[in-house]
């Protein structure tokens, strides 16, 4: 939904980089070559790197094969089929909740901005953090002015986005035919938003800490990997409190 | 500097994008609570199931053809024209047989989940609909999404800064609608 498209836009350049690594200098110093004959290397330069690409053919084998079909499949397919695999966790307890989905409309309308925002609040929250990390201000406390900003931002943008999810969704599922009243929906909405923030920053500060105790960079693995998760837990969270509620 | 930016500052600076991914999420809702989708959900196992991971594909899929469009932009290793380019022609490729590959991938073992939640549902019936929903998401991702990459580009936007929104809002709402049109396809087909 949503954010996955944000998350996986973040993994696919993760993927892009590795790629890039794994060719080797070969393609930086084609590249160097490029922008050095071309009069400036910005997006107005495409025509003097296509003038410049004959120039230097060593660079054309390189491009390509990061460039080929099998190579984009091969990366692609297997990441895309685990990611399907860790969502079907999410499918079932949607599947579980049919029934109560089907007689209220407003918790199916709940559902997709749920799963987004949870995806969208964490890499906000993992990619502030991890900025902090490099420019050595993070510490993992809350008296961190750093560390209470972002806590601070993601609690307060929870509550404006759940709070106008909670009367949209009521909205649409009435005029749908459903039945829940205003305070439910909304109850509903606010406390699994809620929650869903508090999970946000637990497992965002949790991940980039491990991750810089581990020595990884957490703008590589942390960000695709905590979004995917705050995505698939924002559907149970959803579903804890609806069985709570209704 | 970054580290003083205060709550107020981040809340400003995200506001926009978190709004712009509700509005989107609120229409894929509408779709998904409509009553033509309630008798889709109810009268095919398996539906639910299968929506979460077919939503992140498109995300995946035609992200990462964006996030792959836009560096090799910037590299100036591909044009913004609507050209017959051998890098365009690769990725798009690619990202067509992904997203179809991962498709039928997910109708498998949605299949499977059921059968070990008890059984039901119908791999014929699963694998038909999700191709037709890959295959028209397809359709008009990769149109829309080189049309906004390349025509934005030409104008001066980064396409990094405009991939996230635009396959967040399309492969949502769109994601959805196809997925009924598939159900209903294959309701006439069986």
């Amino acid at each position: 939904m949503s954010s996955p498209g944000d998350n996986l836009t973040g993994l696919a350049d993760e993927l892009a980089d590795v790629t890039e690594e794994a060719l080797g200098e070969s393609t930086t110093e084609a590249l160097d070559g490029s922008a050095d004959k071309s009069a400036d290397g910005g997006g107005a330069g495409t025509a003097d790197a296509r003038d410049a690409a004959p120039l230097s053919p060593v660079s054309a084998p390189d491009f390509d094969a990061d460039w080929s079909v099998r190579r984009i499949v091969w990366t692609m397919v297997p990441l895309l089929a685990g990611l399907s695999v860790l969502q079907m966790g999410s499918g079932v307890v949607l599947e579980t909740f049919e029934d109560t989905l089907l007689e209220n409309p407003a918790l199916l309308v709940l559902v997709p901005v749920q799963i987004g925002t949870a995806g969208n609040l964490a890499s906000i929250m993992c990619s502030r953090l991890s900025t902090q990390l490099h420019l050595g201000t993070y510490e993992p406390t809350l008296s961190n002015p750093g560390v209470r900003a972002n806590v601070g931002a993601v609690l307060a943008l929870a509550a404006t986005v759940f709070g106008a999810v909670g009367i949209a969704a009521w909205a649409i599922g009435t005029a749908l035919g459903g039945t829940l009243g205003l305070g439910e929906v909304l109850l509903i909405s606010l406390v699994s938003g809620m929650l869903l923030a508090l999970l946000v920053v637990v497992v965002s500060v949790a991940s980039v800490e491990a991750s810089y105790r581990l020595g990884i960079n957490p703008d590589d693995t942390t960000i695709p990997i905590v979004t995917n998760v705050c995505d698939i837990t924002g559907v149970l969270i959803l579903f804890a409190v609806v069985a709570v509620v209704l | 500097m970054y580290g003083h930016d205060t709550a107020r500052d981040v809340y400003r600076q995200a506001l926009p994008v978190i709004l712009v991914s509700l509005i989107a999420g609120l229409f894929a809702g509408t779709i998904l609570g409509s009553e033509q989708m309630r008798e889709g959900i109810e009268s095919v196992p398996g539906i639910l199931l299968l929506l979460p991971a077919f939503l992140a594909t498109r995300g995946g899929v035609y992200g990462s053809l964006g996030a792959r469009l836009s560096t090799g932009l910037h590299q100036g290793i591909i044009e913004p024209n609507f050209e017959l380019d051998p890098r365009l022609t690769n990725a798009v490729v690619a990202s067509f047989i992904n997203g179809m590959a991962v498709s039928v991938f997910i109708a498998v073992i949605t299949f499977a989940v059921l059968a070990i939640l008890g059984g039901g549902g119908n791999l014929l019936e699963l694998v038909g609909i999700m191709v037709i929903a890959g295959l028209l998401s397809a359709i008009l991702m990769l149109t829309v999404l080189i049309s906004v990459i390349f025509i934005g580009y030409r104008h001066g936007l980064d396409p990094d800064n405009v991939i996230g929104p635009v396959v967040t809002t399309l492969g949502d709402v769109f994601g959805i609608a196809f997925l009924l049109v598939g159900i209903y396809a294959m309701g006439i087909l069986l």
